[in-house]
């Protein structure tokens, strides 16, 4: 063990040089180092968002909306169809997640089926080159008929329900200005957003929440709406709620027609501006939308319209004239800030599924420096006290093992800048750990010279089976540790996932420099002192 | 120079002897530890239990009274308020809300409402839905499990069986004294305190490998040696060694504990009893209890060279 061969010394070094190389980014500016190349150090450890600060948000899309929603259009395309083939039939709804209807006369069953079967293939073919079903249509001998999605029809919606939504989630936040956010998905139907510095998470979320799904309908005006509100819905209307208060101070509920006039995916944009001084939003349909909204605003002045945002009416103002340019306004008891955010959502689109937010974890600016900060003197105060410790305990081998301590924490800044990993709070609570135990194995080391020499052996061959001797407690100690700062890996979420790669990262880096680093410190002076006793 | 030295040279303090000593007081502590977990229960946190966490920087030193009054007049359930490390900094914490998870998000907007007059820096905001905090939950339950498996197979794999128990043992004493004293101090037990428990578990066998191994020496060394007494070496051959790394890992963690932040000092808390109990175990118990299952004597020669091989049971 003190036969140390000439490129192991030099490999060593290297790593050590290396090693300080990669760490000394992170006691500079930043600014230093933003125009150096990528494969140049320069990269400074990232900081989680509990030490910067921002907002870390888990959401989940509602699957089960955006199944429903593709049967309700499969029960809207097979009743064209049906009276398109002038096929007679009875009882067509959604329930159970089937479409399910009875034809009347059992004569006409194949050619329905098979027009039916035709009209829902997917896509995609399968192995065997055969066209793929996104429907399973079953009959019954009295002719009913039973519409069912694949499995693999209801994965490839939700698949593509999530994939949207992160595209408007993105389109949503970049709007907001948030500078370098992660979006990405997580499981089937999760997506995980993280903002670093975020400035009003509050809004973040409101504008994020929303599924902003945005319709134009007629208000029923024949009917009465307290009859509504007892219950009595009349078919082809709903009851939706609305942002105003009545003068009863209960929120004023609208009775509305089903029919859409105008639905929002024909906006193509939308911007906040003013109207007697008060914020409104105006907008512009596509030319099918225009249309649409031109020829349903000329056919029904003097009537009330709704906007309907959500399944809640913003207002329902009079229709004056017909509106033909395919532009309008959209009045409302908006605040500024209001009137921005939905101009915002309104140009970023609908999301195909309402989200809601599963998790939260948000830290201010402020404590984020205040925990870099706590963090630093907690690990020079700590560092100091086990390096003291180290020189009182062992003397000239102690100073040894604190050099090596010094390259094992610029160790672990260099790995952890140079993969890029996050440091956390509980990671630097890691680091501070990884000071106190990577001592250890000099400890090991040392006690174990120790016992050799008071065994009677010479200073060199105490220092020779000092080390083989503590070498396999050494790694058969460490590899426990490391067994659960994996599994604490595999299991742990964010700032946790982080106290695990830190502590994995040092103790990897702590045997290399105990058993490496301070034993070639050792040798070194061995041969160039040969001293007669040992100083431990 | 003299050098410090915490444990004197050549001891030969008879661990062995006293084991009924430490046996009952490890009895003692795990059954206080089961008592206070199934009396008083953990004071789990929202990483568990799901619900809001805000914490607040006020505008000059916090009425707490106050607030908790306003806050009490929201009707959102039981509405926890306190100092947290200085006066004008407070911790709110709120219960799961009834009605689904856009509900959780309407509480927030109106606990910072009612807020927003006397706060001026929101310092965390965490919340977490009842699904994410049934799903922590069992990840938390799978990793302290999982840990403890994968230990037991790697001791099993590098020693024999009856090391691997014995540190199984050790380290569950460890683990269950752990989460009484979370239990008895009513500390918040979140995922911090199941990477604390994990980092406690690695530490403890890492503690009680090192004794082990210089059993293991010793046995393969001195054949005829009676167990007591080659254990007791064995003990004492490693005290030195034992201490001076808790010395450094503890003044490290006191440094911690001190300096490292209100967010992390229950993570500390925990870490530092960890290593003093991590400690102990592997002396008084994981030894110890060796006697009782006694594992088989190499058939290695008498010769000193053959410990030094990292040949496996």
């Amino acid at each position: 063990m003190i036969q140390i061969a000439n490129w192991n010394k030099i490999l060593i070094a290297v790593i050590c040089a290396l090693g300080l190389l990669y760490a000394i980014p992170n006691f500079f500016d930043e600014e230093l180092f933003a125009d150096m190349p990528d494969w140049l150090p320069g990269k400074q450890v990232n900081l989680g968002l509990d030490l910067q600060g921002g907002s870390h948000l888990l959401l989940e899309v509602d699957i089960a909306t955006a199944v429903r929603e593709r049967l309700e259009s499969i029960e809207d395309s097979t009743r064209r169809m049906l009276r398109a083939s002038k096929a007679r039939y009875q009882g067509l709804g959604t329930a159970n997640n089937a479409v399910t209807f009875r034809l009347r006369d059992s004569a006409q069953i194949e050619t329905v089926r098979t027009e039916l079967e035709v009209e829902y293939q997917s896509a995609g073919f399968s192995a065997l080159g055969t066209p793929l079903q996104e429907v399973v249509v079953t009959v019954a001998e009295d002719g009913a008929f039973k519409l069912q999605l694949t499995e693999q029809a209801i994965q490839e919606i939700g698949q593509r329900a999530v994939e949207q939504s992160i595209e408007i989630i993105r389109i949503r936040i970049d709007e907001l200005g948030t500078r370098e956010p992660t979006i990405q998905q997580q499981g089937k139907a999760r997506i995980l957003v993280q903002l670093p510095g975020v400035k009003d998470p509050e809004r973040v979320k409101i504008v994020l929440g929303q599924t902003a799904k945005m319709n134009f309908h007629l208000v029923n005006q024949s009917d009465s709406v307290s009859q509504a509100i007892e219950g009595n819905v009349p078919p082809g209307s709903m009851l939706l709620p609305s942002g105003e208060t009545g003068s009863d101070g209960r929120p004023l509920r609208y009775l509305v027609h089903k029919r859409v006039i105008v639905s929002g995916e024909h906006l193509v944009d939308a911007q906040p501006s003013f109207q007697d001084n008060r914020p409104v939003v105006s907008f512009r349909f596509d030319t099918i939308g225009g249309k649409k909204f031109g020829s349903a605003t000329s056919k029904n002045v003097g009537r009330l319209l709704a906007i309907v945002l959500d399944e809640k009416v913003i207002s329902a103002p009079r229709i004056q004239s017909a509106i033909l340019g395919g532009s309008g306004i959209i009045t409302g008891k908006f605040s500024v800030q209001e009137s921005n955010d939905l101009a915002l959502l309104l140009r970023a689109g609908a999301l195909p599924a309402p989200i809601v937010i599963l998790e939260e974890r948000t830290v201010g600016p402020g404590l984020g420096r205040d925990s870099v900060e706590a963090g630093k003197v907690a690990s020079l105060i700590g560092l100091a006290l086990v390096l003291i410790f180290m020189i009182a305990s062992y003397g000239l081998f102690g100073i040894m093992a604190n050099i090596a301590l010094f390259f094992n924490i610029a160790l672990i800044l260099a790995l952890l800048s140079a993969l890029q990993a996050t440091l956390t709070l509980p990671g630097i609570a890691g680091i501070v750990l990884t000071i106190g135990m990577a001592v250890d194995a000099n400890v090991l080391i040392f006690e174990r010279i120790r016992e050799e020499v008071r065994n009677g052996r010479t200073p060199i061959s105490a220092v020779d089976s000092g080390y083989r001797r503590a070498l396999t407690t050494i790694i058969d100690a460490n590899v426990t540790t490391l067994i659960a700062a994996v599994l604490l890996f595999a299991f742990g979420t964010g700032p946790i996932k982080g106290f695990s790669v830190t502590l994995s990262v040092g103790l990897i880096t702590s045997m290399f420099t105990a058993i490496m680093v301070t034993r070639l410190f050792v040798v070194l002076w061995l041969r160039r002192a040969r001293p007669q006793v040992l100083p431990v | 120079m003299k050098l410090l030295r915490l444990v004197p040279v050549n001891t030969n303090i008879q661990f062995i002897n006293k084991r009924l000593m430490a046996f009952a007081f490890s009895a003692f502590l795990i059954a206080a530890s089961i008592g206070l977990f199934l009396s008083q229960g953990l004071n789990l946190g929202i990483d568990f239990l799901g619900g809001i966490l805000i914490e607040a920087k006020t505008d000059g030193p916090a009425d707490i009274s106050k607030l908790r009054r306003e806050m009490n007049g929201l009707d959102l359930g039981e509405i926890k308020l306190q100092e947290f490390g200085a006066p004008d900094d407070i911790l709110i914490r709120i219960q799961k809300q009834e009605g689904g998870e856009k509900a959780q998000q309407a509480a927030i907007r109106k606990v910072k409402a009612a807020l927003d007059s006397s706060v001026v820096e929101y310092r965390r905001t965490e919340f977490v839905g009842p699904t994410v905090g049934a799903e922590l939950r069992e990840a938390a339950t799978w990793a302290v499990f999982s840990a403890i498996g994968a230990i037991l197979l790697y001791i099993w794999f590098r020693f024999e069986w009856q090391f691997g128990l014995g540190a199984v043992i050790a380290l569950l004493h460890d683990v269950i004294t752990t989460i009484g004293l979370f239990a008895l101090l009513q500390l918040e037990f979140n995922l911090a305190t199941v990477a604390a428990i994990l980092t406690i578990a690695g530490y403890s066998i890492n503690d009680t490998v090192v004794v082990y191994d210089r059993v293991r020496e010793n046995m393969r060394r001195y054949k005829k040696m009676p167990y007591e007494e080659l254990f007791n070496n064995a003990i004492n051959q490693t005290l030195s060694r034992t201490v001076v790394t808790s010395v450094t890992t503890l003044l490290a963690l006191i440094a911690l504990y001190i300096f490292g932040g209100e967010v992390i000092r229950g993570f500390s808390i925990a870490l530092i009893w960890g290593v003093l109990i991590g400690t102990y175990s592997s002396i008084a118990l994981a030894v110890p209890f060796l006697l009782y299952i006694r594992p088989a004597r190499g058939g290695e020669d008498e010769a000193d060279e053959a410990a030094s091989g990292a040949s496996a049971s």
